[in-house]
């Protein structure tokens, strides 16, 4: 029942646990308690509304770093990328097989603030051998949602 | 641009009209429809076909056949390689055994598949028996082909499964085929295995052919879909129906399948070349992509819908109107006997009051009085604010 009630509040956060213990065939009561236990442990770790910055007029730059680093002995990777991710710039953090070790998604308000960002903070940390940074053009879909919808509107109102 | 027709003078049209064609009623649902879609803000529980847009990959599959010029006819059976899917794809899912060279014939849809099967089989007069409530076109599919429809009334306290003492009483020595549809549009019935095995005994003991339209068996929540045709002795008398429209999400495709032995494909195949030439290429093209590589779609879709259906069957059951738990399709058929009113009138009183449109139960047969037809066929908040308002329609009763 947790898997199907994740993909749920995956789909729509805001779901009441009247609908949500409908579609599930439980109660509203069950559907509290559970996802109380998944937040408590952790395994929700937050709720936000995902928000088309351009309709919001709201000017940001977002880019995407891939990030060398040398690997510390005892601990490998984690201390260095758990520096890295506590930053408020970074928005998300990962570690990558292929030609880099971290990608590193981070978000300022001006082009400035980013560069600075990477220049003075990222680059200089000890371990960390090579940044790439590429910038965000242009925002086509983001977390599974598409900017633009794609509906049917010749669907029939009544059909067989 | 439209141009004035007042100036022609009308002269007294004659009837050019074929009886048979003639004593079509008009559908139930084209009525309802006409008054639907005059209306502005109406949330619509009406629709029979999937409210997902076809997968992007599939989609995808369509532009890339133009590109490459795929824009000429096809065999008449059908792309090669999409019969071999097919035949693939049912032996898989449906323990069916088919040779692709001529044993299963592409068609536009599971309607043109049913027209088939009824042109090449019936002789004028020779009776097919089917279960009702129904889906529209049985009856006048029957009629066009010069056969005698006998409805068999499937009812709410059967789970609206056929029954097999229902079907015997209906058997005549004009009996030539019974027309069956689990997951069953409206209802949403299913029959099991062991169900089937009684249908199937009395088939064989009086030489019936089977047309079973199976369009909704990927759309099954709770026990797996057996099909008629993979019962022993029942290969060889059943032309198996399917198509792409509700696993797919492909209805505008136009694109389905036949499959049964040699002779009957072959017989339908001699209709379809002189109406219909072949199944568009294009469809048939994006059919083979949904058939590869659609599974995950096909199962993620259905899981939405699973939750649909319990989430509306749920609110029925709270505003007091008795509904039985559908086993497959995206129907609820619930009873509205409680409110006092005939179908119709539930229908264009809820659609005028609150603004939800359901189709009447009467729309698929006599035995519909006394049920709406509801699909969940629509995204799930839409379904949240239809339940609220139909609610308070009831309440009001």
């Amino acid at each position: 029942m947790d898997e199907a009630l994740l993909n749920l509040l995956e789909e729509n956060a805001l779901s009441t646990p009247e609908s949500l213990a409908a579609q599930l065939n439980t109660t509203p009561a069950e559907i509290k308690k559970r996802i109380k236990q998944l937040e408590k442990y952790r395994v929700i770790l937050a709720y936000k509304a995902i928000v088309d910055d351009e309709r919001a007029k709201r000017s940001s730059v977002k880019a995407v770093i891939e990030v060398r680093v040398t690997p510390e002995r005892e601990g490998g990777f984690d201390r260095l990328a758990h520096r890295i991710a506590q930053y408020r710039e970074v928005h998300s953090c990962f570690l990558m097989s292929g030609g880099f070790d971290l990608l590193v998604f981070i978000e300022g308000k001006t082009l400035q603030e980013v560069a600075g960002f990477v220049s003075e903070k990222l680059s200089t940390l000890p371990g960390v051998i090579s940044t790439a940074t590429h910038f965000n053009l242009k925002t086509y879909k983001q977390q599974g949602v598409l900017r633009e919808a794609v509906v049917n509107e010749e669907r029939l109102k009544v059909s067989p | 641009m439209h141009l004035p027709v007042s100036s022609v003078p009308k002269t007294k049209q004659p009837d050019f009209i074929a009886d048979h064609v003639r004593a079509i009623p008009r559908s139930g649902i084209r009525d309802f429809f006409e008054i639907v879609q005059s209306m502005e803000g109406v949330i619509s529980l009406g629709i029979g076909e999937p409210d997902f847009v076809t997968p992007w990959h599939i989609r995808e599959a369509a532009i890339y056949a133009l590109e490459r010029g795929k824009t000429g006819y096809t065999s008449n059976l059908g792309l090669l390689k999409l019969r071999e899917e097919i035949a693939r794809y049912v032996n898989e899912n449906y323990s069916l055994g088919y040779d692709p060279a001529n044993e299963v014939l592409v068609t536009v849809g599971v309607s043109e598949g049913l027209d088939l099967a009824l042109r090449a089989v019936l002789n004028p007069g020779d009776e097919v028996i089917y279960h009702e409530p129904c889906y529209v076109s049985y009856s006048p599919s029957i009629a066009l082909a010069h056969g005698r429809a006998v409805a068999v009334s499937t009812r709410e306290e059967d789970e609206f499964k056929l029954r097999p003492e229902a079907l015997r009483a209906a058997i005549t020595p004009r009996s030539k085929a019974l027309l069956l549809n689990f997951p069953t549009n409206p209802t949403g019935a299913v029959l099991l295995k062991s169900e089937l095995d009684e249908i199937a005994a009395i088939c064989r003991e009086h030489n019936l052919l089977v047309i079973t339209d199976e369009i909704y068996s990927e759309l099954s929540y709770a026990e797996a879909h057996t099909s008629i045709a993979s019962l022993p002795g029942m290969r060889e008398r059943t032309i198996f129906l399917h198509g792409f429209s509700k696993a797919f999400a492909m209805t505008g495709f136009r694109v389905g399948y036949a499959c049964a032995p040699a002779p009957l494909i072959d017989a339908m195949m001699r209709i379809h070349q002189y109406g219909i030439l072949c199944a568009p290429i294009v469809s048939q093209e994006a059919a083979v992509e949904a058939l590869r590589h659609g599974r995950n779609d096909m199962l993620e879709m259905r899981e939405q819908y699973r939750r649909r259906r319990n989430l509306l069957l749920h609110a029925f059951r709270n505003m007091g109107l008795p509904c039985f738990e559908p086993r497959g399709a995206f129907y609820l058929f619930p009873s509205i006997k409680s409110t006092g009113l005939s179908s119709h009138d539930f229908a264009i009183g809820l659609l005028k009051q609150e603004q939800v449109a359901v189709v009447p139960g009467t729309a698929f047969g006599p035995g519909g009085e006394g049920y709406v037809r509801c699909s969940y066929a629509t995204a799930l908040d839409q379904l949240e604010i239809a339940a609220r308002r139909m609610a308070k329609f009831v309440g009001r009763k």
